[in-house]
């Protein structure tokens, strides 16, 4: 049963085209709603991905409940712990104290020491002015066999600065040693999802004898010291480009920033760039581990033979979109923001091969899609633009009449649809596989239902969950 | 370390109390914070998110904001929201750094009410209370401004006026899902009390609306079904002279449970009638809370823990049922006066666990149990106030003690 409240409401301010955005902000700030959608990664999420590591938070209790829960639903109870913030301590000043001895209580009650603690600080250290180096410090002499990831749950700093998810996705790279390289190891750096195996830039690697490291693939701390012998650091995910540069620095690698794009230009110029900065990067370029060239080894893909391979991936890729096509036809789609970090890129892909792309769900633009917003403006100004956290979207219609395939759990759960590509953040998509990825689940969505309540509401996808 | 946990959960914060106990009253919550307080609150402490709107929204508070104390910008959202919303009421809820300001919510709340001519008032919450604290208040805070007097009514063999309660009638004050789950619980409880005689007036607040709320003064007598609901009984009977008793109808306590609202009542009238006549002072001395009395006192077999009135109408029932001696572990800050002899407050997870070394029955939510000792019998009874929504399956599906 659906209760609604408010009676008619005027969408203007959350919902707007793209003829008539404004860039990169399309809707006034105000109020924030939070809809039922929970597949994104928060920092806890995020945070588990290091082996033997265990997560503990120092805040309030109204902060605390949704880490800890977080921990709870994905069945990680056990790596995390924390320490409460209460009024006196904000009165007394003693936020050092209450964090040094509350992590060391915690600590002397594992039975088993973790290798890695996570210590997650908060606004109130910030803006308390807490001396989180000598927190540290302290925590180190008491501790020496443990090491101490500086972590933050500060979102008051977020619209003005990094985030905490960005912060965390350098920090989880912070106890990497430096160790000498490997020349035929590339590190993938940041991302919460492991790449497809079929993405171009596994298949690029593997056909030159190459491995790509991944912190998804971790199960212990010596894999997770592994990824320190990258040669070259790749990041792929936007939150992870900070961090992945900041690696790079410290470990005096090269680093690329190689975000997933739906625009065969884009697609094909970060190759030649991966492609050129791997042969740069490799003392014998031309010899693979066997002392044999380098040759096309899988699916017609060398690094000499790159603009064979781009013709044989486009021609792949548009055969994908005319048989999604096919299957879906005139059907309205709605995406969002969630699905990809290039939401824009992803309808400007559709649209042009006669998708029907009525609505896309976002709040901002990435800079990153200045081009394909332009591209928009001039070629579907009447684009729908749909904010996710206006307050008027708590309240606007979200039943549609006729059937609405979504890309992502946002544009799900606000047209009311059950035909939707259930997943977040861009997954494993990469490249010209991507763009095919996409297309064959939009095919599924399309053909087969999904329970979207069920699926939505879960927090983390592709993480364990006990609801 | 009191303050630290090592492997459960915090219960719901004042903050998301507040939320809940609002949830369907039509007004407008508005928690002043970064992020984080609404994701919490909708995905760990609001069942009803999913499928029931309402309008509860944060500020988004930002640092250079707080740090200039630009409450301007606050009022402005709020205000510009509630134009195109029309609310009932507007309700400010503060979180850590608005208590570390020391913003002044009570004086926002009337601006936007001047300013928008729509009730606005403030809880005053910081995150670092428990729910029953922060939706206790929130209900108060609605007690106080929308509950209207009993009109009078003309005798039509008469020309006297009198103002009068409508017999065997009462209020559920204190139900939320964090306490009492989905909306068939609250339907159930309401069933049990009118096979009993008892028709409920107003459900503070599952399955009811501000205008039935405002009608609670009708009444003869106000039902505290946990200790959420205290406060607002404790203001119902001062402006109204409402008596009230505390506790659950649960299981074979129910019956305990309505003879005391059948003896409240009778005493209310004998007290208003002498009142009439000898002008002295009429309603209860002390609230009526009947889980407290006739309890065993031989060693405690059996441990509950949880929310001080539903866990102890609870071991009232097992009491009756089992003949076995029951104690609660109540770890959440509405307890005065709620508590038997033997029950215990306990805060912070160190002193639970120490309670909990020599307890050998255990009825407590499922992530209690990595802290009760191995030998124990645990019985499991989840708290959505605790766990969260990670039994809520089957929770609807009644799976959870249904024996008694």
């Amino acid at each position: 049963m659906l209760k609604r409240v408010g009676g008619e409401i005027n969408p203007e301010g959350a919902v707007t085209t793209i003829g008539e955005a404004e860039f990169p902000v399309p809707f006034p700030p105000g109020l924030e709603f939070n809809s039922p959608v929970h597949g994104n990664w928060n920092i806890v999420h995020t945070g588990m991905l290091m082996p033997e590591a265990i997560q503990i938070y120092v805040c309030a209790d109204n902060c605390m409940r949704g880490v800890v829960l977080t921990a709870a639903e994905m069945n990680a109870a056990d790596r995390f712990s924390f320490v409460i913030v209460e009024e006196e301590n904000l009165l007394n000043g003693n936020l050092e104290d209450v964090t040094i001895e509350g992590v060391t209580d915690v600590l002397n009650k594992t039975e088993k020491k973790p290798k890695v603690v996570l210590l997650f600080t908060v606004c109130l250290h910030h803006f308390l002015g807490c001396d989180l180096d000598r927190v540290y410090e302290e925590l180190e002499n008491r501790f020496p066999e443990i090491i101490f990831v500086r972590c933050f749950m500060d979102p008051i700093m977020q619209k003005h600065g990094l985030t905490p998810d960005q912060k965390l996705r350098k920090a989880l790279y912070d106890p990497l040693e430096k160790r000498s390289s490997d020349e035929k190891v590339v590190t993938l750096v940041g991302d919460d999802f492991a790449l497809d195996e079929t993405c171009d830039i596994k298949r690029l690697l593997r056909s030159g004898g190459y491995t790509l490291k991944e912190l998804t693939a971790c199960t212990n701390w010596e894999e997770y010291q592994e990824l320190g012998s990258g040669k070259m650091l790749i990041s792929c995910y936007p939150p992870a480009k900070y961090g992945a540069e900041m690696l790079a620095e410290r470990l005096q690698r090269t680093h690329l920033y190689l975000p997933g794009s739906f625009d065969y230009e884009e697609i094909k110029e970060e190759i030649r760039t991966f492609a050129e900065a791997v042969k740069n990067s490799v003392s014998n370029v031309e010899k693979n581990d066997k002392g044999a060239i380098l040759r096309n080894t899988e699916n017609s893909m060398s690094f000499e033979d790159l603009e064979v391979f781009f013709q044989q991936e486009i021609v792949l890729c548009e055969d994908a979109l005319k048989h999604a096509k096919s299957i879906i036809g005139d059907t309205p789609v709605a995406l969002d923001y969630l699905y990809h970090p290039r939401p824009l890129g992803l309808a400007k892909l559709l649209l042009t091969h006669d998708f029907n792309v009525t609505t896309i769900y976002l709040d901002s633009i990435s800079a990153e899609e200045k081009e394909a917003f332009d591209w928009l403006k001039v070629n579907c100004p009447n684009l729908e633009l749909r904010a996710t956290i206006h307050p008027k979207m708590r309240v606007l219609p979200r039943e549609n009449e006729g059937k609405i395939l979504a890309i992502g759990q946002k544009a799900a759960w606000f047209t009311g649809s059950r035909n939707f590509v259930n997943m977040v953040q861009g997954g494993g998509l990469w490249g010209f596989d991507g763009i095919r990825r996409t297309a064959e689940m939009m095919t599924e969505a399309f053909l087969e239902e999904k329970d979207t309540e069920d699926l939505v509401v879960r927090k983390g996808w592709g993480c364990e969950s006990c609801i | 370390m009191r303050q630290s946990y090592r492997i459960i959960p915090v219960y719901t914060a004042d903050v998301s109390g507040v939320c809940s106990a609002l949830y369907e009253l039509g007004g407008m919550v508005v928690m002043h914070d970064p992020s984080g307080c609404n994701s919490t609150y909708n995905t760990h402490d609001e069942i009803r998110w999913y499928e029931q709107d309402s309008l509860i929204y944060i500020s988004g508070l930002t640092e250079i904001d707080a740090v200039m104390g630009n409450d301007a910008k606050f009022i402005r959202d709020i205000e510009e929201t509630a134009k195109e919303l029309h609310p009932k009421f507007i309700a400010l809820a503060g979180s850590p750094i608005p208590f570390m300001n020391g913003t002044d919510f009570p004086a926002l709340a009337q601006v936007i009410e001047t300013e928008t001519g729509i009730p606005a008032f403030a809880i005053p919450t910081n995150g670092m209370h428990d729910y029953t604290y922060g939706a206790g208040l929130a209900f108060a805070k609605i007690a106080e401004r929308f509950v209207q007097p009993l009109k009078e009514t003309k005798n039509a063999d008469a020309d006297v006026t009198s103002i009068t309660t409508i017999p065997h009638t009462l209020n559920l004050l204190g139900v939320t899902p964090l306490d009492f789950g989905p909306q068939q619980n609250a339907d159930c409880m309401k069933q049990n009390l009118a096979k009993h005689g008892w028709q409920v007036i107003s459900t503070w607040a599952m399955g009811d609306s501000l205008e039935n709320l405002s009608h609670a003064a009708e009444a003869e007598v106000n039902l505290v079904v946990s200790s959420v609901g205290l406060e607002t009984a404790k203001i119902l009977k001062e402006k109204f002279g409402t008596p009230y008793v505390i506790g659950t109808p649960v299981g074979d306590f129910t019956e305990d449970l309505v003879m005391v609202l059948e003896q409240v009542t009778k005493n209310t009238d004998k007290k208003k009638k002498s009142s009439e006549e000898e002008s002295a002072p009429d309603g209860q001395d002390k609230p009526e809370i009947p889980y407290l009395q006739n309890r065993l006192s031989e060693p405690q077999e059996i441990t509950l823990i949880g929310e001080a009135v539903t866990m102890g109408s609870l071991a009232a029932a097992i009491e009756k049922k089992y003949h076995k001696a029951v104690r609660v572990i109540c770890p959440l800050e509405t307890n005065a006066g709620l508590l038997a002899l033997n029950d215990r407050v306990a805060k912070g997870e160190e002193e639970v666990q120490e309670l909990l070394k020599d307890a050998r029955i255990i009825i407590a939510d499922p992530l209690y149990r990595p802290i009760c000792p191995k030998s124990s019998s645990f019985y499991e009874l989840p708290h959505i106030a605790f766990s969260g929504r990670i039994f809520l399956r089957d929770i609807k599906e009644g799976k959870y003690l249904s024996e008694i």
